[in-house]
């Protein structure tokens, strides 16, 4: 009840007009990965799933962030079911401790459970979208069975800046593209350079 | 309203629900007979015009009846949403979040509270006045120095807009009109009624006998015949209710022409916003009419002068 409240509300404030280009209904699983611009990003994506994939779906947050105070573990825990992973370890970082973290996403997710990821690793401050970290290509080799969904978000670097505290209740975008595909033996650069190319993609039409 | 309901109020309502059902009852019709994509297109966006304006009407209808708490409380949630509409277009600067927080949620509740309290002195230079400084000093402070002069006009704009002019229409109710005293809802019925009614006159008979636009850089579908037949029926109809109001039969038919001239300039004014801005409408809010700027672009522009006019000759 609290996390189909709280859906509703997020979307309200960011008056979030949601696009599919994909089967919002499927059950297969999925790794979602955005831009990231603001501390709504995960939030929106979550609130734009419908109920039962929501349910389903696992957002990859920081554990600095959302272990610290009670309301914040709960929502993390009960709400979000968050993935979280130590900061200096996340999708960002190519040392063995970001290999471990990717093989956490890629284990909790089991047979059942979709992601959400920024790939870019951290909020951008000018709305654009950066280039991507590693770890989505390693999660993707690890999980070749699940399908890959860029999700461009608009407007929310603008509703809620970095730094900012309350948000300005101005309209935002959210659109889930088609699923990436697959091409075998491709090579980690190439392989990032198409996601990134995917999800700059969906904002020009 | 001074004892129980008011009998000329109900038979604007009622007006307006005969009205809705004729329009729906065509719509019917319409999609009958209509044959061919396009033809279907056009009568399936008519008829979702229609379903919106049952909505809209029922929404106006009963916040007039409940009296000033529910006008007060509609047109601040009308300001609220428009206002989101306006700046998400607007090309605004990280710098600016305070300032727009504050246009949210201090600006709009107090202009609407000195509504609610009668302070009609306050209400009138509030936002002209003090926001408008007020605005510039926050964008200043935030030292972002890049377009400053058309953030600070952008800001200063979507208060005036969205939240001054359209604060006008419950403001009607603050007005003391000597042997009308508390029936002013009627006034803000006429406005709204007269106002929305071009609207949709302009459109039908620019789309039945519609030649030449009237301005088509700014909006391809205003034509002259649609503006000439549109404000003139709209008069019409306010001179034919003139007894809801305190005005005249004559004196109402020339209030009823200049809301509906400003109204047609509030529309091209929003327009030439949107075509600058690269889009079609401000919003998808409501089935059929785009955003809620949408629909009350000329309202915004003919409440002030409205309420200015009423209140120099009519006001105590």
């Amino acid at each position: 009840m609290i996390a189909n409240a709280l859906a509703s509300a997020s979307s309200f404030v960011c008056g979030t007009g949601v696009q599919w280009r994909c089967d919002p209904e499927s059950r297969a699983q999925r790794i979602y990965f955005g831009n990231h611009s603001s501390h709504l990003d995960f939030v929106i994506i979550w609130s734009a799933l419908p109920g039962d994939a929501r349910r389903l779906v696992r957002p990859v947050a920081g554990t600095d962030y959302w272990q610290r105070g009670v309301v914040r573990r709960y929502l993390a825990d009960q709400v979000f079911h968050a993935v979280l992973i130590p900061r200096t370890q996340g999708l960002g970082c190519r040392c063995d401790a970001a290999k471990l973290s990717v093989g956490r996403m890629a284990d909790e997710i089991g047979d059942r459970c979709s992601l959400i990821v920024f790939p870019e690793g951290t909020r951008r401050v000018d709305g654009e979208i950066g280039a991507f970290k590693s770890g989505l290509f390693h999660l993707s080799q690890l999980r070749p069975d699940v399908e890959l969904i860029p999700v461009l978000l608009e407007n929310l670097n603008r509703i809620l800046p970095k730094g900012e505290v309350l948000p300005v209740p101005m309209l935002s975008r959210v659109i889930f593209g088609s699923p990436l595909t697959r091409v075998s033996g491709e090579g980690k650069h190439e392989f990032l350079a198409r996601a990134r190319a995917a999800l700059v993609q969906l904002g020009a039409s | 309203m001074s004892s129980g309901v008011d009998t000329a109020l109900l038979r604007l309502v009622g007006g307006v629900l005969a009205l809705l059902v004729v329009a729906s009852a065509i719509g019917a019709l319409m999609h009958r007979f209509t044959r061919g994509d396009p033809g279907r297109a056009m009568v399936e966006n008519i008829n979702a015009r229609i379903r919106a304006w049952w909505v809209m009407a029922s929404v106006f209808a009963i916040s007039v009846i409940t009296g000033a708490v529910g006008s007060i409380a509609l047109f601040t949630v009308i300001s609220f949403l428009a206002m989101r509409e306006f700046v998400t277009l607007a090309p605004t600067r990280r710098a600016d979040h305070r300032a727009l927080l504050w246009c949210f949620f201090a600006v709009t509740p107090v202009e609407y509270a000195l509504i609610w309290i009668g302070w009609y002195g306050l209400f009138s230079i509030l936002i002209p006045v003090y926001i408008s400084i007020f605005v510039a000093i926050r964008v200043v402070l935030a030292g972002d120095t890049e377009r400053f002069l058309e953030r600070t006009a952008t800001l200063q704009w979507a208060v005036m807009i969205c939240v001054y002019f359209v604060s006008y229409v419950p403001a009607l109710l603050m007005l003391r009109i000597p042997g009308h005293e508390r029936q002013n809802a009627k006034l803000m019925f006429f406005l709204v009624l007269v106002v929305e009614l071009s609207d949709v006159l302009q459109y039908i008979w620019g789309k039945a006998i519609g030649r030449r636009r009237i301005a088509p850089s700014i909006s391809p579908n205003k034509t002259w015949a649609g503006f000439v037949g549109g404000t003139l029926s709209a008069s019409a109809i306010g001179a034919a209710i003139w007894w809801a109001t305190p005005f005249g039969p004559m004196t109402a038919a020339t209030m009823a022409f200049v809301v509906t001239l400003m109204g047609f300039a509030g529309g091209l004014i929003m327009s030439a916003i949107k075509r600058d801005r690269g889009v079609k409408d401000y919003g998808s809010l409501i089935e059929g009419h785009g955003g809620i700027l949408d629909r009350i672009d000329s309202l915004c522009f003919a409440a002030p002068v409205f309420f200015h006019l009423t209140r120099y000759f009519f006001a105590a």
